[in-house]
């Protein structure tokens, strides 16, 4: 036989008790998905689902700052335990790295998710965030092959260019028959229908709008001041779509 | 101790084959570690003999060493991991994720951090022998 990477053959199982996976995900960076992933996470924490939230943009993470979490070593017990942060189960290669520079190139991105999914122990988790780096990369491709009953959420702006990269995503996704929880329109700006007409077109659920909002950058690092802003109150709505 | 994580995957994937080449008993499995993740030996070796199934029993498990060889992607220029010139927590940060050594370690000629672990990785699974 050929050598085996063995790692892989236990990704599943490591996911067993996580009732759902979902991926948030953007055709394009710059879009606010690590705020709706973060901020959708602590608003489903609040509702009282027992939550993870595992940062998967390698090389440029951020959803710790907007929690305000710094390295935090994790704990082994059999595998990693991520630790429990701001009442989420949180996992980032920030805990590993702090705040380095992470140079890594495609098959490191792969070799780094396989290493977390194999070796970090969830346990029981209503729900699992997931926010993804941008694009259709090695991140979004490893993880259509190796995590079954994955969805997605797909977060846009109301940009056309944003949008065009939404509908190849959306399509790939499609193909592949992963299922779509539907569209998040983000930094909204006017009363355009345009996003949640293209949303509907493609036959998908428009989840809800979300407002430029330029005071939340000020919440960035608190969570308490997150949840009062706009945003988080617009993500409650996205969260209650979420989950029916 | 993700040492087990690890020894758990191995055993699965073992399983795997052993299922697919329809192998009754397993007597052998021949397992490989990369240096650059530190995996403790010992523990990794008692994992094994815990998690092992039945069609295992009597298997003996051989586990190599291979030395870890980076590669700058600049200048060409190969060198290998040492653990002595680091950290405590920088070698712990690698033990658990070997990747991130991209953040630690630079090209010893020209300080690239763009460099390719080409040999000595993580754990690989290399050979089950057994009978039908």
């Amino acid at each position: 036989m050929n050598s085996m990477d063995p790692r892989t053959t236990v990704i599943n199982k490591r996911l067993s008790q996580t009732d759902r996976i979902i991926a948030i995900s953007s055709g394009k960076g710059g879009v606010g998905k690590s705020l709706v992933a973060t901020t959708l996470a602590l608003e489903l924490a609040q509702r009282g689902f027992k939550v993870g939230l595992f940062d998967l943009d390698f090389t440029s993470p951020s959803t710790h700052l907007i929690m305000g979490i710094e390295k935090i070593l994790p704990k082994e017990d059999k595998g990693i335990l991520p630790p429990v942060l701001k009442g989420l189960s949180y996992m980032s290669l920030i805990h590993f790295t702090g705040d380095q520079t992470v140079p890594l190139r495609g098959a490191d991105v792969s070799n780094v998710l396989i290493e977390l999914l194999s070796v970090t122990k969830w346990g029981k988790l209503d729900l699992l965030i997931l926010d993804m780096p941008p694009g259709i990369g090695d991140a979004v491709l490893d993880l259509l092959r190796l995590v079954k009953r994955i969805e997605f959420l797909v977060v846009t702006t109301p940009s056309r260019l944003a949008f065009e990269t939404v509908k190849k995503q959306v399509r790939l996704l499609k193909d592949l028959k992963i299922p779509i929880i539907g569209v998040v329109e983000n930094m909204k700006m006017d009363k355009s229908e345009n996003i949640a007409r293209e949303t509907e077109n493609l036959g998908l659920k428009f989840l809800g709008e979300i407002p430029y909002d330029p005071e939340v950058e000020d919440a960035i690092g608190d969570v308490s001041k997150l949840h009062d802003t706009i945003i988080a109150k617009k993500i409650r709505k996205v969260a209650a779509r979420t989950i029916t | 101790m993700h040492e087990w994580a690890l020894a758990e995957a191995v055993i699965v994937a073992a399983q795997q084959i052993a299922e697919k080449e329809k192998l009754r008993e397993i007597r052998e499995v021949h397992i490989k570690i990369g240096e650059l993740q530190q995996v403790e030996r010992e523990i990794f070796r008692f994992a094994l003999s815990q998690l092992k199934p039945v069609g295992f029993k009597n298997a003996i498990f051989h586990i190599s060493t291979a030395k870890t060889v980076l590669r700058c992607r600049v200048c060409d220029y190969d060198w290998t991991f040492s653990k002595s010139n680091l950290e405590e927590d920088t070698a712990e940060a690698i033990h658990f994720v070997p990747e991130v050594a991209h953040s630690y370690i630079k090209c010893p000629k020209c300080s690239s951090p763009d460099f390719e672990i080409s040999e000595g990785r993580g754990v690989w699974l290399e050979n089950i022998k057994g009978v039908r």
